[in-house]
């Protein structure tokens, strides 16, 4: 699509509506993964494996059975036995499988086991302990770089895929590496190389809603689920893989979703409340507790890297080389390659070189969240960049508007950039007066740069006019941060009707085309993109009764503020037609008048952002309040600005957790420390300054309003920026995340020493 | 579980007395119901004791103490001007319990009986030498808060016994306490390490002082070494420091998921100090 | 096990219910009475979700059992609006962009609402502090605590 094809001067879009939910939302009526009952529903409970790496030698139901109260256990034998095993992701069914439901062995503390159907939950859970289990406890190991090493436990044999090198542990299952230039000869041309190891441990995305669905499923193989979920068709697909059922039989239902930043994008207990319906013939609700959630859904990778940058004194980068692995639980899937390649995807470099792991432990299934891999890239990277302007007294802001990619630069994993904005949050980030500010003493200032891809994937979306001229839009992707609003805005951009005329649902399964998850800041884009061209499409079909009354030619008609008009002096003398005026009559006119969309569109367009932290340091306990912070990101085009304010806001207090206080604590027996948000510690109100934000809006080509994803690149410069910020307030280098009073207490006395 | 609600503390102590099972006393119930929920301890008896008379009263004594019931929750007594004005310490030291939620349901009789040594309120109790009257099968007796805790999760109370009041001390002249701990969250945490203190002052001098130190060791330590190297100074430099040392020499901690035996025992050192110091300008009658 | 018999009064109508002495004030009102609006998002006191007040004072009602709801009066988000009429707080997050997924929503909203009932005219850092109990993992609270104290302004002003 070439720029010049896309809108500008728009009447609704960049406007800040109040969402269409939010009545239901602030009166406590929207209906949540465990807001729902059913007659006749039973109450499931999952049993879990307090082992983090263990063979199932025994487990006994039948006492569990015998109970009155309970109507129906499962373990794995009640799942599908034609999914078959693959190696690396070919398997991914499989692999789902082993995750939701063990077979022959525990592979993390929280692993399920088995599961019951009761008629109360609090028979469901006391049935739970009527389950016999014998285990013969095998040797675990969690950390990443010991679970590459020779001695480690192999977690499963065969899961590498044909990627993997000859001669790398089994628990290393994928294996990614790119670049271009020559590294070798780009060090040699450097005034400084600064090379230096980092770690960050793995956090949860933290939703506040636990999961929760209520299933039905009868022995004619047909099923309705109730979830919360970002993408009910992939949980429909997966779910009629797990139970053996056909795809269509299984009608799902998202939910409104409370919070999911990528770890909703699977499922856990669905399968489960599936099988056990099946077997009692009767609804089942499961609802997690939040100690479930924490041991058995996903968190992010933890990571182990090693950075090398070479500078010239002016600050011109000569060679960046970046080796990351990634641990991702006890499945293949960790996102070394995407960490990888977002790790120097902001500079136009001659010489990169950069190499990704995906490494198994005992710990559980990771899932995305928020640029899945990218934080912790951007980390280790922007950390180096800023030890070597420290070195060679340079300003961290020139040096990385130096060196920033542009349109036209080669991307460090392979194509060439179109029309980017990572120079304008640069240029907007040094005007900024957060820039300039004097800082008191014992703060200091870190800056980061971030990139994400964003992606597309497949969408289908639907617009139905009603004969009042109001207008209905179902769209397949759930509603995770006020996307309806998006949604009916640029439907109404393109309808010329009023964005409160039109009504938008999350479809479900039976009532629309596939539609890919809620995931890679995708929708405002992609779901965006085909309301679009669906409105178009109803507008074709207005302009065409239009002609047809008025008999001329429909491409003599075009569409203006909501009406039908002639396109010029010559196609007639006509008074405009309204919407609602040509819908009046439809049905007499040719009937309903609708317009659809299915597509899988391949213009994202990458995002980058520059954040800007001020931080300040307890000398004496190494306690860091974050004073300032702001976020600068390019959005393409912000369709509700307000909500795009609330994305970058959320991807920076998210990265606050990550870089302070967040991480998965396990002990010495491979059990998870952590599991409630006592000792889980995410950011709370008291821990937060206001969060400044500027919208650049560089338009994406790919889009026709101009539309980049903005959830997810917001996450990837905090840790970075922060680090930076921790490490010049201090004096010293913080490379390991979380950077908790302990740790940076124990580096002051460190360098003290 | 069975539930029940007696009306006297001799009904409780004699259904507790009686009972083959666990028995919890639920007050405010904020850790109660976490160890329910959790599966950890399911009580066979649950004993409430919120519809006891009296049991929310905030009373001063005729000596000029305090006596609160064991059901006044940490929002009351934030509440309470004048309980707040004798004994700052020891109301900041509840407030700090958890949310603005929480504070509407917890004890500091909860939190005691909770038995972790990284009770917020228990190092401001024993700074400020509370004391407590205790219920049991053969009548009352008075117990200090020290001699509560004896580990982890357990307490010197005996079958039968139920916490019936607790005894705040006339707080008199020239005197000011402080409680402080650290988190690494604004809120929320459990404290890594608390420190109390209560003095008092004659003239700049200081010449009585009480100074415990929570989440250090087992139980919350009420720390001689400290009150030795302050009492007699005017809390200069030379004072502080020997406070920060004997701190650190009294901290027996673990390493956690909280915090490290490092961290622990230098914090301590730190808190300990800059609590003595708030506390003796509250004795100055000055603001802190 | 037998159930225990509880009366209170819970947005003003008063409602019975049997309950299991184990099940929270939080599960009565979600399983017996059907209102959803307070949410469990820990079942251990640490997110807000589940705010509401009993006799007039802020709580977690995962805190609490059902039983020791016997001749109280609770409220909860279903019962902030005034008929139709929305409670200022709801309209500003609404206004605002407050809320993202909702799904703490009405535990915030529950929770500002008793913190403008005792101090009308609170700082930043007060509000901060006193919804320090509510967790959000979306907004970054910014817009939230910006909400409640233009709504506290407007109600000043107002009154």
């Amino acid at each position: 699509m070439a720029l010049d094809d896309q809108k500008s001067g728009f009447k609704f879009v960049g406007t800040r509506p109040e969402r269409p939910d939010g009545l239901d939302k602030v009166t406590g009526r929207a209906k949540f993964g465990a807001d729902v009952t059913a007659t006749g529903m039973l109450h499931g409970a999952i049993l879990r494996s307090p082992h983090a790496h263990a063979r199932i030698v025994k487990i006994d139901t039948s006492k569990a059975e015998a109970h009155p109260d309970v109507k129906a256990v499962v373990t794995r034998a009640d799942f599908s036995d034609k999914v078959e095993f693959k190696p690396g992701l070919a398997g991914e069914f499989w692999n789902v499988l082993e995750n939701v439901m063990a077979g022959e062995k525990a592979l993390y503390d929280g692993h399920a086991l088995a599961a019951v159907a009761a008629t109360s939950a609090l028979a469901a859970r006391d049935a739970l302990k009527l389950i016999a289990l014998e285990y013969e406890v095998l040797p675990h190991v969690t950390d990443v770089d010991k679970a590459m090493a020779p001695d480690a436990p192999v977690i499963r044999e065969g899961a590498a895929d044909y990627s993997v090198p000859k001669g790398l542990h089994p628990n290393v299952v994928r294996y990614h590496e790119s670049g271009h230039g020559d590294v070798e000869a780009g060090f040699a041309e450097a005034d400084l190389v600064v090379e230096d190891s980092f770690t960050t441990e793995a956090t949860h995305q933290g939703y506040i809603e636990p999961h929760a669905c209520l299933a039905q499923l009868g022995a004619d193989g047909k099923g309705e689920l109730w979830c919360s979920t970002q993408g009910h068709w992939i949980a429909q697909k997966t779910c009629a893989a797990l139970l053996g059922i056909e795809t269509a039989q299984l009608r799902v239902t998202a939910s409104e979703i409370g919070g999911g930043f990528g770890g909703k994008t699977t499922v856990f207990i669905e399968p489960v409340a599936l099988a056990l319906s099946r077997k009692a013939n009767r609804p089942v609700k499961i609802v997690m507790s939040r100690s479930e959630v924490f041991r058995s859904t996903g968190p992010t990778s933890s990571a182990s890297m090693d950075i090398k940058i070479g500078m010239k004194k002016d600050g011109t980068i000569t060679a960046a080389e970046g080796i990351f692995r990634l641990q991702g639980g006890a499945f293949p899937g960790a996102p070394g390659d995407m960490t990888a390649m977002c790790a120097f995807a902001p500079y136009d470099l001659t010489n990169v070189r950069q190499v990704g792991y995906d490494v198994m432990a005992n710990r559980p299934k990771q899932a995305a969240y928020r640029a899945p891999g990218a934080p912790m890239g951007a980390f280790a990277v922007e950390s180096v960049l800023d030890e070597l302007c420290n070195q060679l007294g340079l300003d961290p802001l020139e040096v990385r508007l130096k060196n920033a990619a542009h349109g036209g630069s080669k991307a460090s994993y392979g194509p060439t950039y179109d029309q980017i904005g990572l120079v304008k949050t640069l240029e907007e980030a040094k005007a900024h007066p957060h820039y300039s500010a004097p800082l008191k003493p014992g703060q200091g200032r870190g800056i980061s740069c971030g990139f994400w891809f964003n992606h597309g994937g497949e969408t289908s979306v639907s617009l139905a006019l009603s004969e009042d001229g109001s207008a209905q839009l179902m769209v397949g992707t759930p509603d995770i941060g006020g996307s309806r609003a998006s949604m009916a805005l640029m439907a109404a951009e393109v309808l010329g009707i009023p964005y409160e005329n039109i009504r938008v649902t999350i479809a479900d399964t039976a009532t629309l085309g596939y539609n890919d998850v809620s995931h890679g800041s995708r929708v405002t884009y992609a779901s965006g993109l085909a309301t679009i061209k669906a409105a178009k499409h109803a507008v074709e079909k207005l302009c065409e009764r239009a002609a047809a009354k008025w008999g001329i030619p429909v491409d003599a008609v075009k569409w203006e503020d909501g009406c039908a008009v002639p396109s010029g002096p010559n196609a007639g003398d006509f008074d405009p037609r309204p919407l609602a005026d040509i819908t009046a009559n439809m049905g007499a006119t040719g009937g309903p008048i609708s317009g659809h969309f299915e597509a899988t569109p391949e213009g994202a367009g990458v995002s980058f952002g520059t954040h800007i932290v001020d931080a300040e340091v307890d000398p004496e306990t190494g306690k860091t309040a974050i004073t300032r912070y702001t976020v600068i990101q390019d959005a393409g085009k912000a369709i509700h600005p307000a909500y795009v304010e609330g994305q970058y806001q959320g991807g920076a207090a998210q990265g606050i957790g990550w870089a302070l206080n967040e991480e998965y604590i396990y002990g010495e027996d491979g059990r998870l420390q952590n599991s409630i948000f006592l000792d889980y510690r995410i950011p709370v109100a008291s821990d937060l300054p206001m969060i400044d934000t500027v919208i650049v809006e560089v338009p994406n080509p790919g889009h026709p309003f101009g539309v980049r994803g903005v959830g997810e690149t917001g996450i990837v410069p905090p840790l970075a920026a922060i680090a930076n910020a921790v490490s010049n307030a201090a004096g010293v280098r913080m490379r390991d995340l979380p950077m908790s009073p302990p740790r940076i207490l124990a580096a002051l006395k460190a360098s003290d020493a | 579980m069975n539930y029940h609600s007696p009306a006297s503390f001799a009904e409780a102590s004699a259904l507790a007395a009686a009972s083959t099972g666990v028995t919890r006393f639920l007050a405010g119930g904020t850790d109660v119901l976490v160890q329910l929920r959790s599966d950890l301890v399911t009580p066979d008896l649950l004993i409430d004791i919120k519809k006891i008379d009296g049991v929310s009263k905030i009373t001063r004594t005729d000596e000029g103490g305090w006596t609160l019931g064991v059901a006044v929750t940490g929002a009351e007594m934030s509440e309470h001007g004048e309980l707040g004005r004798d004994w700052p310490g020891i109301v900041e030291a509840m407030d700090l319990i958890g949310s603005t939620q929480v504070q509407g349901r917890a004890t500091l009789t909860g939190n005691l009986c909770n038995g972790s040594p990284a009770a917020d309120s228990v190092p401001a109790m024993i700074a400020a030498g509370v004391t407590l009257t205790v219920t049991g099968p053969d009548g009352d007796r008075v117990v200090a808060v020290e001699d509560i805790p004896t580990g982890p999760g357990r307490t010197s109370l005996a079958k039968g016994e139920v916490i019936s009041a607790v005894n705040i001390p006339p707080r008199g002249d020239n005197a000011g306490d402080a409680y402080l701990r650290f988190i690494p969250r604004t809120e929320m945490d459990i404290a890594v390490v608390g420190c109390g203190v209560s003095l008092r002052l004659e003239g700049d001098k200081i010449i009585e002082a009480r100074v415990s130190l929570g989440a250090v060791a087992p139980t919350v330590l009420l720390v001689e070494d400290c009150a030795a190297a302050i009492v007699g100074t005017t809390l200069d430099e030379a004072a502080l420091e020997a406070l920060a040392a004997a701190a650190s020499a009294a901290c027996n901690p673990i390493d956690d998921k909280r915090g490290t035996i490092a961290f622990r025992t230098d914090v301590a050192g730190v808190l300990a100090k800059r609590a003595a110091k708030i506390a003796y300008a509250r004795a100055k009658g000055e603001n802190a | 096990m037998s159930k225990l018999h509880v009366s209170t009064k819970v947005n003003g109508d008063a409602v019975e219910f049997l309950c299991d002495p184990r099940e929270t004030l939080l599960d009565c009102l979600r399983d017996k009475l059907n209102l959803t609006g307070a949410k469990e998002g820990c079942g251990t006191g640490d997110c807000g979700a589940c705010s509401v007040t009993v006799d007039g004072r802020l709580v977690c009602s995962c805190l609490m059992l059902g039983v020791e709801a016997e001749g109280k009066e609770i409220a909860t988000v279903e019962g902030m609006a005034e008929g139709e009429e929305l409670h200022p707080l709801q309209k500003k997050f609404i206004e605002y962009a407050a809320l993202q997924c909702g799904i703490c929503t009405p535990g915030v909203l529950v929770a500002a609402k008793a913190l403008l009932e005792k101090n009308p005219n609170p700082t930043e850092e007060e509000t901060r502090y006193w919804l320090a109990g509510n967790l959000c993992r979306c907004t970054g609270y910014d817009k939230i605590i910006r909400a409640v104290m233009d709504t506290a302004a407007d109600m000043r002003e107002a009154s």
